[in-house]
């Protein structure tokens, strides 16, 4: 009898400290994490909101962008590491697709068949997408790479740790690892030159135009009215990474 | 009311504790100052970001010295084509004026990257030619002006 | 040239159609491959372990201290193939100051830790306890020293507090089991949760790598309990044997199922990843999927477990087909995270092509490593089985 009094006491006890102990637990570990599930909402209104247009009917495969971007950040040469790269479609008569990207469309492509065979022929050039829900800074464990309040998708350099979650995570294959720095590595849509209100590199140096970054919050950017004019479509919409590049002409072959 | 805790109870309780709390006085110390400043991230890193060199100037900073080409390009189709598409990173050279820190390019190979003919470029963007057909041996701007290429010399 | 850009060079002449420039070397290698084989063998003997606690499966008590000092083995092993396979491991703490909620890799650190001090090493404790406290009485010299530091000062071994080593461990052991879904299930929802890749992102693969995780413990506990009998020179009971390859016969039968229904349903819907898995598949997995995992890590050991359950005469030849069933089985596991880690990395993002996979010999993510991280823990379990030997434990009144 008494030995059930001080099993219930016990009990009641255990049970106490053991909530105290749990709400504390949680309240500490919720208050540091601060977590960030889903979309990066632009905080600060009077920052700009990047997004980028793509403009496939413009491209002409000359390879300038992935050129100027490697010497712009420091990317090595070798053919194995891209912060962008063009890709050219050929789509022949019979049906077949076929894509290539010589060293990323750095030297010029070649014309893949000859004419009679193709039914149409485009390039795509392919970069960081700034995704506003990014899939790569979800799973990165250590928060080394972020959204920045402008909406740039950006790299902790002095605190990525390698583990490649990253790489893996991107639907675009946009990111890698540099082997020098041994980091993870991708376009910054060369944040150096926006914050000091110059063009990324690989937008200067478009001899066509093909490519334009601007506000998406200022409805008279050039960016802005492009998009109200053309019909744009994001890469693998049904991944919901909220991709903020868009592409004018995108054909159904694209992935 | 006095009730039995069996002894291993509160020393394990202890052996964790001690656990804990140097954990948490590692944390504190380790842990970087910026981080969550903006979010999961350190706060110090989007300074970080701004800091890689600038190796492309921009058209705006060629046309400070250079305003005859500017005026020149204006008037023909090359106008939309931003000087450093051609002649590289022009940084260095903005900064050292010198000729040597620019890239002068030009020959068949050169032009051929964007004008080379090519089932995947649109003809109303660009015009192309068959490299193997037009005017073989010679150097493309032996004819047309770089800066406004309509504009043939002879 | 630099070895990396030579062996970069050499995988892009293997490359088969398009391919993501980026996309040439592998990010995960064969050490992503041991880590979740070395933390399934950790869930999968812990599991077997409370089977005899928890659900009083009396049969199975002697192997119940060896398959925890496995688990325990395996798990002080289980962080390094992760630490060094990253490109910055000295920053491999950040994952505990700072881990990003949303990441599933980042509840590693408190997963292993909390698996750690709070199930393994406490219900290893609770449970040998009062042998350590006899043991300090007994030796003489450091080893006296050493149990005495193990018994963390608690030297009551009245029959009530001996009373609540067993309660207080048997709390730990329920906690334990759900503890340890989490501990490898984590590892599948890493995988599982990626929408990238089609050959990872699904619901399935936290289970499945569970289930599979369950199978390749129960297998290790079959082959250790075998071995160490053996160098101990004492007879293997048949009945233990029996009453494990029972519990291995099931759960590899349920693994084999979900692995089936997971390519059933792949096959079925047919959606836009259908096409290039399906050439991975019959191409480039081949060998590792349908022959290693397949035909020699499920069938030919299901086909055996049950032959055993209905033939009962030359012992030897028993053991024997036990022994060669369990290494059977841990090789179609190890398969199965090869075919998941490599397989989900062959294929491009783009569905268009493929790369190519050349495990180096040496360096940090090399073979010779991932061959060191799988032959330290059986060391430890060797030092382990020395440092606490369950056969020299003091003998309790059962209750």
């Amino acid at each position: 009898m008494g030995n059930e009094k001080i099993i219930t006491s016990r009990r009641k006890f255990l049970k106490t400290a053991t909530a105290l102990a749990g709400a504390t637990i949680g309240y500490a570990w919720l208050k540091s994490s601060q977590i960030l599930l889903f979309a990066a909402k632009p905080k600060d209104e009077s920052l700009p909101w990047y997004g980028i247009v793509i403009d496939i009917q413009k491209c002409i495969g000359c390879g300038n962008c992935a050129k100027a971007c490697k010497n712009e950040n420091d990317v090595p040469l070798e053919p194995f590491y891209f912060r962008t790269w063009v890709e050219q479609y050929t789509i022949k008569n019979d049906g077949s697709v076929n894509i290539v990207s010589p060293n990323g469309g750095i030297d010029g492509f070649k014309q893949m068949a000859p004419n009679e065979d193709i039914f149409k022929s485009f390039f795509v050039p392919k970069m960081c997408n700034h995704c506003s829900k990014s899939p790569c800074t979800q799973v990165c464990p250590v928060g080394a790479t972020f959204e920045s309040p402008e909406g740039v998708v950006l790299i902790d350099e002095k605190y990525c740790i390698g583990c490649r979650y990253c790489v893996q995570a991107c639907p675009y294959g946009c990111r890698f690892i540099h082997p020098v720095k041994k980091v993870a590595n991708k376009c910054t849509l060369c944040y150096h030159r926006l914050k000091k209100g110059l063009a990324p590199a690989c937008m200067e140096t478009c001899p066509t135009g093909a490519r334009m970054c601007g506000n998406l919050r200022d409805k008279n950017s050039e960016l802005v009215k492009f998009l109200k004019e053309h019909t744009t479509m994001i890469l693998r919409p049904h991944l919901n990474t909220g991709s903020k590049l868009y592409y004018n002409a995108l054909s159904s072959e694209v992935r | 009311m006095k009730f039995y805790i069996p002894p291993q109870i509160p020393r394990l309780a202890l052996a964790f504790a001690v656990f804990i709390s140097l954990f948490l006085i590692l944390r504190h110390f380790l842990i970087p100052e910026t981080f969550g400043e903006y979010g999961h991230y350190r706060g110090a890193s989007l300074i970080d970001n701004t800091r890689p060199e600038i190796h492309y100037a921009g058209q705006q900073a060629c046309f400070k010295c250079h305003q005859d080409i500017e005026d020149k390009k204006a008037q023909d189709v090359h106008s939309d084509i931003h000087c450093e598409t051609c002649h590289g990173p022009g940084e260095k050279h903005v900064i050292s004026s010198k000729a040597g820190d620019i890239l002068k390019p030009s020959g068949r190979v050169f032009c051929g990257s964007c004008h080379i003919i090519n089932a995947g470029k649109q003809k109303s963007t660009i015009n192309q030619i068959d490299l193997d057909k037009h005017n073989v041996g010679k150097n493309c701007i032996d004819c047309h002006n770089p800066h406004q290429p309509w504009e043939m010399k002879k | 040239m630099e070895p990396h850009y030579q062996h970069l060079y050499e995988i892009l002449a293997h490359a088969q159609g398009y391919i993501f420039p980026n996309e040439i070397d592998l990010q995960w290698g064969i050490l992503i491959v041991v880590y979740p084989f070395i933390t399934g063998l950790v869930a999968g003997a812990f599991i077997l372990a409370s089977l005899e606690r928890v659900f009083k499966v009396k049969i199975l008590k002697p192997t119940y201290q060896i398959a925890l000092l496995t688990a325990l083995s395996f798990l002080l092993v289980a962080t390094m193939p992760l630490i060094s396979h990253l490109s910055q491991p000295q920053r491999a703490y950040e994952i505990m100051i700072t881990p990003h909620s949303s990441s599933a890799m980042a509840i590693f650190g408190f997963v292993y830790l909390w698996y750690l001090a709070v199930v393994l090493l406490l219900e290893i404790w609770f449970d040998y306890r009062h042998s350590l406290v006899v043991w300090a009485n007994e030796k003489t010299g450091i080893m006296r020293l050493v149990y005495k530091i193990l018994t963390l000062g608690v030297n009551d071994i009245s029959p009530r507090t001996l009373k609540w080593d067993r309660k207080l461990g048997y709390i730990i052991t329920v906690v334990g089991i759900p503890s340890a879904f989490i501990l490898h299930g984590y590892v599948g929802f890493i995988f599982g949760s990626l929408k990238a890749n089609p050959w990872w992102s699904s619901p399935l693969i936290p289970i499945i790598f569970l289930f599979s995780a369950m199978v390749s413990g129960i297998a290790l506990i079959m082959l250790v309990y075998m071995i160490v009998s053996y160098v101990r020179k004492k007879a293997i009971d048949l009945n233990v044997l029996d009453a494990i390859g029972k519990y291995l016969f099931f759960v590899l039968i349920l693994d084999f199922t979900l692995e089936s229904l997971d390519q059933i349903h792949r096959i079925y819907e047919a959606e836009e990843s259908f096409e290039i898995i399906k050439l991975l598949v019959s191409g480039k997995l081949y060998l590792t999927l349908f022959v290693a995992q397949g035909l020699i890590g499920t069938i030919i050991p299901l086909i055996t477990l049950v032959f055993l359950q209905f033939y009962k005469h030359k012992i030897r030849l028993q053991k024997t087909m036990y022994f060669i069933v369990s290494i059977l089985v841990l090789i179609g596991v190890y398969s199965m995270r090869w075919n998941v880690v490599i397989g989900g990395q062959l294929f491009s993002k783009s569905f268009s092509g493929f790369t190519s996979f050349k495990v180096g010999l040496i360096g940090l993510d090399g073979t010779l490593m991932a061959a060191f991280w799988l032959i330290l823990p059986i060391g430890i379990l060797a030092f382990l089985l020395w440092l606490l030997p369950p056969w020299k434990m003091v003998k309790e009144e059962d209750e």
